[in-house]
């Protein structure tokens, strides 16, 4: 493995880097893709995604015998267009994951900054709230809540974003604290400067790299929750075109109509994967060194 | 060795009042419990009536404390739905939930050791690829949309297993291979990761030197040390699995806690639910405790900080 020849370009993150790991472009490009097509929703579906048709229901997908290029990934038990509900559900996907994620990105953030700089009593404190919220099963406390509050799209993000953090703290606390104790970080004290511009702009862009792999895989982890809450009925309520509640929905039509609920599955599983493989990719591009 | 041991001990019992204190708060946030146990269409004086019984009038600390006493006594009071003390419900159900924990578990670890070891000896080939291909493969799939596909297949397409129930040993298969599955992908990337690590070391060099067999080498020398970190991970995977069966148990029906705790969800059925989210906190609690005590055994120099 000892290359000698210098890279193309002095660049870190330039695109002949990035061309290096595969799975970067492929899982990052299916992730652009799906945020294209979630983005672009209202001029790519065919149909209204809410629009009940009880002459056209369970009409199956064109590739079966008795499907037809109408609705190409046919009709759910309500006559509505899959397709278009598919295409309009990876909105509700995309942007509770990326919501709730920016509320926990936020909170694990503040709490590892100020847990991994300032050590001592306020480390304990950070470290004892880390503990308590990782001694809570997560699902059982999203279920109660949303259930308590009703379900719908903001309650979820707000419990996930309140619920995700912890992965955000330990991670920021322990780069934080071997940043903390690097020259730069004394001399920025020594020449006089604030507690908050040493944590906002020295310490913090150090941490971006973490920050973004530790993002996309929450990201897919809260996608993967939101369905999971909505599947059981504590999420997003209908007629929301949510993958999990699609599933849900079509429980009960499982055994004639399989695609009901392999169409969303896929699709969950596509998108959750694309982020995934993206995120593996961006740890390696990002720190070659702890490639195994 | 006493003074960490204490330490952790006296964190771990704080940690676990905090939970109960979130756990009993937590389903109080709306406020109006007395309305939501009465249901829609209640008279104000079946609200006021349901107020009384259960003492919700009562300032929250005191509630609190009240509950806290019980708790700490072993009542933790009685089912609103089912009508019966929580304490026995809990003692009834938590024996399939272990049962569908450890099978999980051995399952993932089954899958996870074989294959880690795999992508470890032939890491950066194609087999490495596809091994973690498969762990990508697992985290990506949703639990309850494997379930859905496991029950179409093998209950209801080729009838060998039933969808539902936990009558006899065959009802926990399914359950059990999809949480497996979904838990598998967190120990294979360990103990690759692990095994990369030890086989870089002298001492697998050293064996290699003497000239012993290869996989002697791989099992007896680098496996042993890759196998530390995963204790760690079994114990707060575990935790995770006795909270995280509440999908999986709702979907087949398997009557454990995290079915209880999903159907009491339905009724509002606090005293029910407050109980195992406080007993699954300090299951976590005490399960992360001993994985920490086992790893200050081990290594010496954890035992300062």
């Amino acid at each position: 493995m000892t290359d000698l020849s210098p890279p193309a370009t002095p660049g870190r993150y330039s695109w002949s880097r990035i061309k290096e790991h595969p799975s970067l472009v492929i899982g990052g490009g299916m992730v652009l893709l799906i945020v294209l097509m979630a983005v672009f929703a209202p001029v790519i579906a065919p149909h209204d995604p809410l629009a009940q048709n009880i002459t056209a229901r369970t009409i199956p997908p064109v590739w079966y015998e008795n499907g037809s290029w109408e609705h190409i990934l046919g009709t759910d038990q309500l006559g509505r267009d899959y397709l278009s509900r598919l295409i309009y559900g990876a909105r509700v996907s995309l942007f509770i994951g990326f919501a709730a994620v920016s509320i926990a990105g936020v909170i694990g953030t503040v709490l590892g900054l100020l847990g991994g700089y300032f050590g001592g009593r306020i480390d304990s404190f950070v470290t004892f709230v880390t503990t308590i919220r990782l001694s809570l099963p997560v699902i059982l406390v999203a279920l109660a809540v949303v259930a308590v509050f009703g379900g719908s799209i903001t309650i979820v993000v707000i419990v996930l974003g309140l619920l995700k953090w912890d992965r955000f703290a330990v991670v920021i606390r322990a780069t934080t604290a071997q940043i903390a104790r690097l020259d730069y970080i004394r001399s920025a004290q020594a020449a006089g400067a604030s507690t908050f511009y040493i944590l906002t702009r020295e310490v913090l862009p150090n941490l971006t790299p973490q920050l973004i792999v530790i993002a996309t895989i929450e990201i897919a982890s809260a996608i993967l929750m939101e369905a999971a809450l909505s599947f059981l009925g504590l999420g997003v309520q209908p007629p929301t075109p949510s993958w999990g509640l699609m599933i849900s929905e079509a429980k009960a039509y499982m055994f004639f109509s399989f695609w009901l609920i392999a169409i969303p599955g896929l699709a969950l599983a596509t998108l959750v994967f694309a982020i995934n493989m993206a995120g593996d990719g961006l740890r390696d591009l990002i720190s070659p060194d702890r490639r195994g | 060795m006493l003074i960490y041991l204490s330490k952790r001990l006296g964190l771990s019992v704080l940690v676990a009042l905090f939970a109960s204190i979130l756990a009993f708060s937590l389903l109080r946030l709306q406020g109006n419990a007395a309305s939501a146990l009465a249901g829609e269409g209640a008279r104000p004086e079946d609200i006021a009536l349901i107020i009384q019984t259960y003492g919700l009038d009562r300032p929250l600390v005191v509630q609190y404390l009240s509950w806290l006493g019980d708790v700490l006594q072993g009542d933790f009071g009685t089912s609103y739905f089912f009508r019966s003390p929580v304490a026995d419900l809990i003692l009834a159900k938590v024996g399939n939930t272990v049962i569908l924990a450890l099978a999980s578990l051995s399952i993932a670890l089954c899958l996870a050791i074989p294959l880690g070891v795999l992508a470890a000896v032939y890491s950066g080939t194609w087999i490495d690829r596809i091994c973690v291909l498969i762990s990508l493969m697992g985290q990506a799939l949703p639990s309850f949309f494997l379930a859905l596909c496991l029950i179409m297949v093998f209950a209801i397409k080729l009838r060998w297993l039933p969808a539902s129930g936990d009558a006899s040993w065959r009802h926990f298969v399914l359950p059990a291979l999809t949480l497996g599955y979904y838990i598998t992908p967190p120990f294979m990337r360990l103990v690759r990761a692990g095994m990369i690590d030890a086989l870089g070391n002298d001492y697998v060099r050293t064996a290699r030197a003497k000239g012993l067999p290869g996989y002697r080498v791989v099992t007896k020398h680098a496996l042993r040390n890759a196998l530390v970190p995963v204790v760690g991970l079994v114990a707060v995977q575990l935790g995770l699995l006795i909270g995280g069966s509440v999908v999986i148990e709702s979907i087949f029906a398997l009557d454990g806690l995290g079915y209880l705790a999903y159907q009491s969800i339905g009724y509002r059925d606090f005293p029910v639910l407050q109980a195992v989210v406080l007993l699954l906190a300090v299951v976590y609690v005490v399960l992360v405790l001993l994985a920490d005590l086992v790893n200050a055994w081990i290594d010496p120099r954890l035992r300062v900080s």
